[in-house]
Protein backbone atom coordinates (compact mmCIF):
# COMPACT_ATOMS: atom_id res chain seq x y z
CA UNK A 1 0.00 0.00 0.00
CA UNK A 2 1.12 3.53 -1.03
CA UNK A 3 1.91 5.94 1.99
CA UNK A 4 0.15 8.63 -0.36
CA UNK A 5 -2.29 10.65 1.61
CA UNK A 6 -5.33 10.10 0.42
CA UNK A 7 -8.77 11.88 1.48
CA UNK A 8 -10.88 10.10 3.22
CA UNK A 9 -13.38 10.06 0.91
CA UNK A 10 -11.30 9.06 -1.77
CA UNK A 11 -13.22 7.19 -4.76
CA UNK A 12 -11.61 3.93 -3.69
CA UNK A 13 -13.24 4.31 -0.03
CA UNK A 14 -16.66 5.38 -1.41
CA UNK A 15 -16.59 2.49 -3.12
CA UNK A 16 -15.86 -0.11 -0.11
CA UNK A 17 -19.17 2.04 1.72
CA UNK A 18 -21.26 1.13 -1.43
CA UNK A 19 -20.26 -2.06 -3.12
CA UNK A 20 -21.25 -4.50 -0.33
CA UNK A 21 -24.85 -2.84 -0.26
CA UNK A 22 -25.83 -4.33 -3.77
CA UNK A 23 -22.82 -5.87 -6.06
CA UNK A 24 -21.05 -7.65 -3.16
CA UNK A 25 -23.81 -7.70 -0.74
CA UNK A 26 -23.06 -10.14 2.29
CA UNK A 27 -26.28 -11.97 2.24
CA UNK A 28 -27.51 -11.69 -1.64
CA UNK A 29 -24.04 -12.60 -2.95
CA UNK A 30 -21.08 -13.54 -0.39
CA UNK A 31 -23.58 -15.69 1.36
CA UNK A 32 -22.61 -14.92 4.54
CA UNK A 33 -24.17 -14.14 7.61
CA UNK A 34 -27.68 -15.57 7.08
CA UNK A 35 -28.11 -17.57 10.29
CA UNK A 36 -29.35 -14.67 12.57
CA UNK A 37 -30.25 -12.44 9.25
CA UNK A 38 -33.57 -14.79 8.89
CA UNK A 39 -34.44 -15.70 12.40
CA UNK A 40 -34.79 -12.05 13.28
CA UNK A 41 -37.06 -10.51 10.88
CA UNK A 42 -40.29 -11.35 12.23
CA UNK A 43 -40.49 -7.52 12.79
CA UNK A 44 -39.10 -4.31 11.59
CA UNK A 45 -38.00 -3.25 15.35
CA UNK A 46 -35.88 -6.53 16.25
CA UNK A 47 -34.63 -6.65 12.73
CA UNK A 48 -33.03 -2.97 12.98
CA UNK A 49 -31.74 -3.09 16.33
CA UNK A 50 -30.07 -6.55 15.22
CA UNK A 51 -28.52 -4.28 12.28
CA UNK A 52 -27.74 -1.93 14.11
CA UNK A 53 -25.46 -4.50 16.79
CA UNK A 54 -24.04 -5.85 14.07
CA UNK A 55 -22.79 -2.93 12.51
CA UNK A 56 -21.26 -1.47 15.92
CA UNK A 57 -19.30 -5.16 16.24
CA UNK A 58 -17.62 -5.29 12.91
CA UNK A 59 -16.93 -1.44 12.43
CA UNK A 60 -15.33 -1.54 15.75
CA UNK A 61 -13.82 -5.10 15.21
CA UNK A 62 -12.51 -4.01 11.99
CA UNK A 63 -10.64 -1.15 13.47
CA UNK A 64 -9.10 -3.41 16.08
CA UNK A 65 -7.83 -6.24 13.91
CA UNK A 66 -6.83 -3.98 11.32
CA UNK A 67 -5.17 -1.96 14.06
CA UNK A 68 -3.40 -5.08 15.33
CA UNK A 69 -2.98 -6.96 12.17
CA UNK A 70 0.99 -6.85 12.31
CA UNK A 71 1.45 -8.46 15.79
CA UNK A 72 -0.98 -11.12 15.20
CA UNK A 73 1.10 -14.50 14.37
CA UNK A 74 -0.80 -15.99 11.52
CA UNK A 75 -1.41 -19.70 13.49
CA UNK A 76 -2.94 -18.00 16.65
CA UNK A 77 -5.18 -15.27 14.77
CA UNK A 78 -8.82 -17.12 14.61
CA UNK A 79 -8.25 -17.77 18.11
CA UNK A 80 -7.90 -13.76 18.76
CA UNK A 81 -10.61 -12.87 16.42
CA UNK A 82 -12.72 -14.99 18.53
CA UNK A 83 -11.57 -12.92 21.70
CA UNK A 84 -12.06 -9.25 19.78
CA UNK A 85 -15.61 -10.68 18.47
CA UNK A 86 -16.62 -12.55 22.18
CA UNK A 87 -15.73 -9.11 23.76
CA UNK A 88 -17.36 -6.91 21.46
CA UNK A 89 -20.99 -9.01 21.37
CA UNK A 90 -20.59 -9.12 25.57
CA UNK A 91 -20.68 -5.53 25.60
CA UNK A 92 -23.31 -5.02 22.56
CA UNK A 93 -25.25 -7.81 24.91
CA UNK A 94 -24.91 -5.85 27.72
CA UNK A 95 -26.32 -2.56 26.22
CA UNK A 96 -29.42 -3.69 24.38
CA UNK A 97 -30.27 -5.79 28.02
CA UNK A 98 -29.83 -2.27 29.67
CA UNK A 99 -31.56 -0.30 27.12
CA UNK A 100 -34.24 -1.96 25.10
CA UNK A 101 -34.80 -4.91 27.26
CA UNK A 102 -37.80 -6.04 25.68
CA UNK A 103 -36.29 -6.38 22.24
CA UNK A 104 -33.29 -7.78 23.63
CA UNK A 105 -35.64 -10.64 24.92
CA UNK A 106 -37.28 -11.05 21.71
CA UNK A 107 -33.97 -11.33 19.92
CA UNK A 108 -32.98 -14.37 22.70
CA UNK A 109 -29.65 -16.22 22.10
CA UNK A 110 -29.27 -14.26 18.23
CA UNK A 111 -27.60 -11.37 19.99
CA UNK A 112 -24.46 -14.28 21.32
CA UNK A 113 -25.02 -15.92 17.90
CA UNK A 114 -23.47 -12.74 16.01
CA UNK A 115 -19.99 -13.81 17.36
CA UNK A 116 -20.54 -16.91 15.02
CA UNK A 117 -21.53 -14.99 12.71
CA UNK A 118 -20.01 -15.55 9.13
CA UNK A 119 -19.76 -11.67 8.27
CA UNK A 120 -17.73 -10.65 10.69
CA UNK A 121 -15.38 -13.59 10.58
CA UNK A 122 -15.00 -13.06 6.86
CA UNK A 123 -14.65 -9.59 6.71
CA UNK A 124 -11.79 -9.97 9.19
CA UNK A 125 -10.20 -12.34 7.37
CA UNK A 126 -10.80 -11.31 4.42
CA UNK A 127 -10.31 -7.33 4.72
CA UNK A 128 -9.07 -6.02 7.85
CA UNK A 129 -5.82 -8.78 7.98
CA UNK A 130 -4.19 -6.74 5.35
CA UNK A 131 -5.75 -3.07 5.12
CA UNK A 132 -5.25 -0.19 7.18
CA UNK A 133 -8.21 0.90 9.94
CA UNK A 134 -9.55 3.66 8.18
CA UNK A 135 -10.76 1.59 5.22
CA UNK A 136 -11.62 -1.43 7.73
CA UNK A 137 -13.70 0.81 9.05
CA UNK A 138 -15.58 1.54 6.01
CA UNK A 139 -15.55 -2.03 4.98
CA UNK A 140 -17.24 -2.59 8.04
CA UNK A 141 -19.88 -0.06 8.21
CA UNK A 142 -20.62 -1.06 4.10
CA UNK A 143 -21.19 -4.50 4.86
CA UNK A 144 -23.06 -4.31 7.80
CA UNK A 145 -25.16 -1.72 6.07
CA UNK A 146 -25.54 -4.14 3.20
CA UNK A 147 -26.55 -6.95 5.30
CA UNK A 148 -28.95 -4.70 7.56
CA UNK A 149 -30.40 -3.17 4.38
CA UNK A 150 -31.41 -7.03 3.67
CA UNK A 151 -33.09 -7.44 6.64
CA UNK A 152 -35.29 -4.46 6.36
CA UNK A 153 -36.55 -5.42 3.86
CA UNK A 154 -37.69 -8.73 4.64
CA UNK A 155 -38.59 -8.02 7.96
CA UNK A 156 -40.93 -4.78 5.95
CA UNK A 157 -42.63 -7.56 3.95
CA UNK A 158 -43.29 -10.18 6.47
CA UNK A 159 -44.35 -7.36 9.04
CA UNK A 160 -46.64 -6.00 6.64
CA UNK A 161 -48.19 -9.03 5.25
CA UNK A 162 -47.55 -11.28 8.34
CA UNK A 163 -49.10 -8.82 11.13
CA UNK A 164 -50.53 -5.22 9.05
CA UNK A 165 -48.22 -3.41 11.46
CA UNK A 166 -45.32 -1.43 10.37
CA UNK A 167 -42.66 -0.62 13.51
CA UNK A 168 -45.52 -2.04 15.77
CA UNK A 169 -48.12 0.92 14.18
CA UNK A 170 -51.26 -0.79 12.63
CA UNK A 171 -50.85 0.41 8.81
CA UNK A 172 -53.52 -1.84 6.91
CA UNK A 173 -56.89 0.11 7.61
CA UNK A 174 -59.30 -0.84 9.72
CA UNK A 175 -61.87 -1.24 6.91
CA UNK A 176 -60.03 -3.72 5.07
CA UNK A 177 -60.43 -6.57 7.72
CA UNK A 178 -64.36 -5.83 7.70
CA UNK A 179 -63.93 -6.18 3.74
CA UNK A 180 -62.58 -9.92 4.82
CA UNK A 181 -58.53 -9.37 4.35
CA UNK A 182 -56.62 -11.51 6.59
CA UNK A 183 -53.53 -11.14 7.92
CA UNK A 184 -51.39 -13.95 5.88
CA UNK A 185 -50.10 -16.00 9.35
CA UNK A 186 -47.50 -17.69 6.78
CA UNK A 187 -45.17 -14.63 6.97
CA UNK A 188 -44.20 -15.04 10.29
CA UNK A 189 -43.26 -19.03 10.40
CA UNK A 190 -39.69 -19.54 9.87
CA UNK A 191 -40.38 -20.85 6.45
CA UNK A 192 -41.23 -17.83 4.85
CA UNK A 193 -38.44 -16.00 5.70
CA UNK A 194 -35.97 -18.55 3.05
CA UNK A 195 -38.57 -17.71 0.83
CA UNK A 196 -38.61 -14.40 0.50
CA UNK A 197 -34.69 -14.22 0.96
CA UNK A 198 -34.63 -16.29 -2.41
CA UNK A 199 -37.49 -14.29 -4.25
CA UNK A 200 -34.71 -10.94 -3.28
CA UNK A 201 -31.89 -13.06 -4.78
CA UNK A 202 -34.12 -13.79 -7.67
CA UNK A 203 -34.93 -10.05 -8.34
CA UNK A 204 -31.44 -8.63 -7.94
CA UNK A 205 -30.12 -11.46 -10.40
CA UNK A 206 -32.86 -10.72 -13.04
CA UNK A 207 -31.55 -6.92 -12.54
CA UNK A 208 -28.26 -7.59 -12.90
CA UNK A 209 -26.80 -10.33 -15.23
CA UNK A 210 -23.72 -10.61 -14.37
CA UNK A 211 -24.38 -12.02 -10.55
CA UNK A 212 -25.90 -15.24 -12.46
CA UNK A 213 -24.25 -18.63 -11.73
CA UNK A 214 -23.64 -20.60 -14.54
CA UNK A 215 -23.74 -24.34 -13.44
CA UNK B 1 -36.01 -41.91 30.27
CA UNK B 2 -39.25 -41.00 28.52
CA UNK B 3 -38.59 -37.45 28.67
CA UNK B 4 -34.99 -37.50 27.51
CA UNK B 5 -36.46 -39.46 24.56
CA UNK B 6 -38.89 -36.91 24.35
CA UNK B 7 -36.14 -34.30 24.31
CA UNK B 8 -34.63 -35.90 21.64
CA UNK B 9 -37.08 -36.10 18.88
CA UNK B 10 -38.55 -32.52 20.05
CA UNK B 11 -34.80 -31.17 18.64
CA UNK B 12 -34.47 -33.33 16.00
CA UNK B 13 -38.02 -32.79 13.95
CA UNK B 14 -40.09 -29.61 16.12
CA UNK B 15 -36.96 -27.50 17.18
CA UNK B 16 -35.10 -28.05 13.81
CA UNK B 17 -31.94 -26.50 13.86
CA UNK B 18 -32.06 -25.33 10.31
CA UNK B 19 -35.53 -24.91 9.48
CA UNK B 20 -36.92 -23.39 13.09
CA UNK B 21 -34.48 -21.18 13.88
CA UNK B 22 -31.77 -21.07 10.74
CA UNK B 23 -28.71 -22.00 12.62
CA UNK B 24 -25.94 -23.23 10.57
CA UNK B 25 -27.14 -21.72 7.56
CA UNK B 26 -23.65 -20.86 6.16
CA UNK B 27 -21.97 -23.89 5.82
CA UNK B 28 -25.77 -25.66 5.07
CA UNK B 29 -25.45 -24.03 1.90
CA UNK B 30 -21.65 -23.94 0.92
CA UNK B 31 -21.55 -27.53 1.78
CA UNK B 32 -24.52 -29.08 0.27
CA UNK B 33 -23.41 -29.61 -3.04
CA UNK B 34 -22.90 -33.30 -2.87
CA UNK B 35 -24.68 -36.22 -0.80
CA UNK B 36 -21.12 -37.55 0.08
CA UNK B 37 -19.31 -34.42 2.03
CA UNK B 38 -23.00 -33.04 3.35
CA UNK B 39 -22.62 -36.57 5.45
CA UNK B 40 -19.58 -35.75 6.62
CA UNK B 41 -20.58 -32.41 7.60
CA UNK B 42 -23.35 -33.50 9.41
CA UNK B 43 -21.43 -36.18 11.47
CA UNK B 44 -19.18 -34.41 12.72
CA UNK B 45 -21.97 -31.92 13.45
CA UNK B 46 -23.36 -34.27 15.75
CA UNK B 47 -20.63 -35.34 17.01
CA UNK B 48 -19.74 -31.86 18.72
CA UNK B 49 -22.81 -31.15 19.64
CA UNK B 50 -23.25 -34.14 21.50
CA UNK B 51 -20.33 -33.23 23.33
CA UNK B 52 -19.97 -29.67 23.85
CA UNK B 53 -23.54 -28.98 24.80
CA UNK B 54 -23.13 -31.13 28.18
CA UNK B 55 -19.62 -29.92 28.65
CA UNK B 56 -21.11 -26.41 28.48
CA UNK B 57 -24.10 -27.35 30.55
CA UNK B 58 -21.63 -28.47 33.32
CA UNK B 59 -19.50 -24.80 32.92
CA UNK B 60 -22.82 -22.95 33.11
CA UNK B 61 -24.18 -24.71 36.07
CA UNK B 62 -21.23 -24.84 38.00
CA UNK B 63 -19.18 -21.81 37.08
CA UNK B 64 -21.85 -19.08 35.55
CA UNK B 65 -25.16 -18.57 36.58
CA UNK B 66 -25.91 -16.76 39.97
CA UNK B 67 -25.33 -18.50 42.63
CA UNK B 68 -23.37 -21.37 40.78
CA UNK B 69 -19.99 -20.69 42.95
CA UNK B 70 -21.39 -21.59 46.24
CA UNK B 71 -19.68 -25.05 45.80
CA UNK B 72 -16.35 -23.56 46.54
CA UNK B 73 -17.35 -21.35 49.64
CA UNK B 74 -20.26 -20.17 50.24
CA UNK B 75 -19.04 -16.63 50.07
CA UNK B 76 -19.43 -16.33 47.04
CA UNK B 77 -23.40 -17.08 46.89
CA UNK B 78 -24.10 -13.45 45.02
CA UNK B 79 -21.71 -14.36 42.07
CA UNK B 80 -22.74 -14.04 38.90
CA UNK B 81 -20.89 -14.21 36.21
CA UNK B 82 -23.09 -15.14 33.05
CA UNK B 83 -22.70 -12.21 31.21
CA UNK B 84 -18.95 -14.68 30.39
CA UNK B 85 -21.16 -17.38 29.03
CA UNK B 86 -20.46 -15.80 25.17
CA UNK B 87 -16.50 -16.04 25.78
CA UNK B 88 -16.51 -18.88 27.65
CA UNK B 89 -19.18 -21.34 25.52
CA UNK B 90 -17.01 -20.11 22.32
CA UNK B 91 -13.59 -20.76 23.65
CA UNK B 92 -15.20 -24.41 24.45
CA UNK B 93 -16.22 -24.95 21.40
CA UNK B 94 -13.09 -23.87 19.72
CA UNK B 95 -10.61 -26.16 22.06
CA UNK B 96 -13.25 -28.91 22.01
CA UNK B 97 -13.15 -29.01 18.39
CA UNK B 98 -9.21 -28.95 18.50
CA UNK B 99 -9.41 -31.42 21.11
CA UNK B 100 -12.12 -34.09 18.88
CA UNK B 101 -9.82 -33.43 15.44
CA UNK B 102 -6.52 -35.03 17.78
CA UNK B 103 -8.32 -37.58 19.45
CA UNK B 104 -9.94 -38.71 15.89
CA UNK B 105 -6.29 -38.03 14.05
CA UNK B 106 -4.50 -40.34 16.82
CA UNK B 107 -6.91 -43.21 16.98
CA UNK B 108 -8.35 -43.51 13.88
CA UNK B 109 -6.96 -41.96 10.70
CA UNK B 110 -9.96 -43.45 8.61
CA UNK B 111 -12.35 -41.43 10.34
CA UNK B 112 -10.17 -38.56 10.33
CA UNK B 113 -9.50 -38.51 6.70
CA UNK B 114 -12.93 -38.16 5.87
CA UNK B 115 -14.13 -35.70 8.74
CA UNK B 116 -11.11 -33.74 9.21
CA UNK B 117 -11.58 -30.64 6.84
CA UNK B 118 -14.70 -29.81 8.45
CA UNK B 119 -13.66 -29.80 12.21
CA UNK B 120 -12.56 -26.73 11.58
CA UNK B 121 -15.12 -25.42 9.78
CA UNK B 122 -17.60 -26.05 12.56
CA UNK B 123 -16.01 -24.24 15.22
CA UNK B 124 -18.01 -21.21 13.91
CA UNK B 125 -20.69 -23.12 13.07
CA UNK B 126 -23.65 -20.79 14.16
CA UNK B 127 -25.59 -24.12 15.52
CA UNK B 128 -22.99 -25.48 17.95
CA UNK B 129 -23.02 -21.86 19.26
CA UNK B 130 -26.52 -21.77 19.00
CA UNK B 131 -27.11 -25.67 21.15
CA UNK B 132 -25.18 -24.39 23.46
CA UNK B 133 -27.16 -20.65 24.31
CA UNK B 134 -30.41 -22.45 23.59
CA UNK B 135 -29.48 -25.54 26.51
CA UNK B 136 -28.52 -22.24 28.38
CA UNK B 137 -31.72 -20.32 27.89
CA UNK B 138 -34.30 -23.50 28.09
CA UNK B 139 -32.19 -24.50 31.21
CA UNK B 140 -32.80 -27.94 31.05
CA UNK B 141 -32.31 -29.61 34.25
CA UNK B 142 -29.73 -32.60 34.35
CA UNK B 143 -26.83 -33.13 32.16
CA UNK B 144 -28.53 -36.40 31.19
CA UNK B 145 -31.58 -33.89 28.93
CA UNK B 146 -28.73 -31.40 27.97
CA UNK B 147 -26.55 -34.44 26.32
CA UNK B 148 -30.41 -35.45 24.31
CA UNK B 149 -31.31 -32.30 23.46
CA UNK B 150 -27.35 -31.54 21.89
CA UNK B 151 -27.69 -34.97 20.34
CA UNK B 152 -31.48 -34.47 18.66
CA UNK B 153 -30.16 -31.11 17.13
CA UNK B 154 -27.31 -32.49 15.63
CA UNK B 155 -29.17 -34.96 14.01
CA UNK B 156 -31.97 -32.67 12.85
CA UNK B 157 -29.28 -30.62 11.71
CA UNK B 158 -27.72 -33.60 9.71
CA UNK B 159 -31.12 -34.70 8.38
CA UNK B 160 -31.55 -30.92 7.42
CA UNK B 161 -28.36 -30.92 5.04
CA UNK B 162 -28.26 -34.96 3.66
CA UNK B 163 -32.03 -33.71 2.42
CA UNK B 164 -31.09 -29.98 0.31
CA UNK B 165 -28.15 -32.27 -0.52
CA UNK B 166 -29.77 -35.00 -2.16
CA UNK B 167 -31.99 -32.43 -3.77
CA UNK B 168 -29.31 -30.07 -4.74
CA UNK B 169 -27.83 -33.15 -6.78
CA UNK B 170 -31.52 -33.87 -8.44
CA UNK B 171 -32.31 -30.07 -9.07
CA UNK B 172 -29.02 -29.41 -11.37
CA UNK B 173 -30.48 -31.32 -14.03
CA UNK B 174 -33.69 -28.89 -13.48
CA UNK B 175 -34.68 -26.26 -16.10
CA UNK B 176 -34.38 -23.50 -13.52
CA UNK B 177 -34.92 -19.65 -14.45
CA UNK B 178 -31.53 -18.42 -14.94
CA UNK B 179 -30.79 -15.71 -11.89
CA UNK B 180 -32.47 -18.26 -9.40
CA UNK B 181 -29.95 -20.86 -10.53
CA UNK B 182 -27.42 -22.13 -7.57
CA UNK B 183 -28.59 -19.91 -4.14
CA UNK B 184 -31.74 -18.97 -5.01
CA UNK B 185 -33.69 -21.70 -5.56
CA UNK B 186 -31.32 -23.34 -2.62
CA UNK B 187 -33.34 -20.90 -0.44
CA UNK B 188 -36.32 -21.61 -1.76
CA UNK B 189 -36.20 -25.51 -1.44
CA UNK B 190 -34.93 -25.03 2.02
CA UNK B 191 -38.41 -22.72 2.80
CA UNK B 192 -40.17 -25.26 1.67
CA UNK B 193 -38.43 -28.38 3.54
CA UNK B 194 -39.00 -26.32 6.21
CA UNK B 195 -42.90 -25.96 5.65
CA UNK B 196 -42.95 -29.55 5.58
CA UNK B 197 -41.39 -30.02 8.69
CA UNK B 198 -43.55 -27.60 10.62
CA UNK B 199 -46.63 -30.76 10.26
CA UNK B 200 -44.26 -32.05 12.72
CA UNK B 201 -45.44 -29.66 15.25
CA UNK B 202 -48.73 -30.83 15.58
CA UNK B 203 -46.91 -33.77 17.79
CA UNK B 204 -48.09 -33.06 21.51
CA UNK B 205 -44.75 -34.55 23.74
Amino acid sequence: MSNNRESLFSAKNRKLLLTPLSKENPITIQVLGICSALAVTVKLQPAFVMAVSVMAVLAVGNVLISALRKTIAPRIRIIVQLVVIASLVILVDQVLKAFVYDISKQLSVFVGLIITNCIIMGRFEAFAMSNKPWPAFLDGIGNAAGYGLILIIVAFFRELFGSGTLWGYKVIPQGFYEFGYKDNGLMILPPMALIVVGIIIWVQRSKDKELIEDK
Amino acid sequence: MENLINIFVKSIFIDNMIFAYFLGMCSYLAVSKTVKTSMGLGIAVVFVLGITVPVDYLINKYLLTAGALTWISPALADVDLSFLSFIMFIAVIASMVQLVEMVIEKFSPALYSSLGIFLPLIAVNCAILGGSLFMQEREYASVAEATSFGLGSGVGWFLAIVGIAAIREKIRYSNVPAPLKGLGITFIITGLMGIAFMSFMGIKL
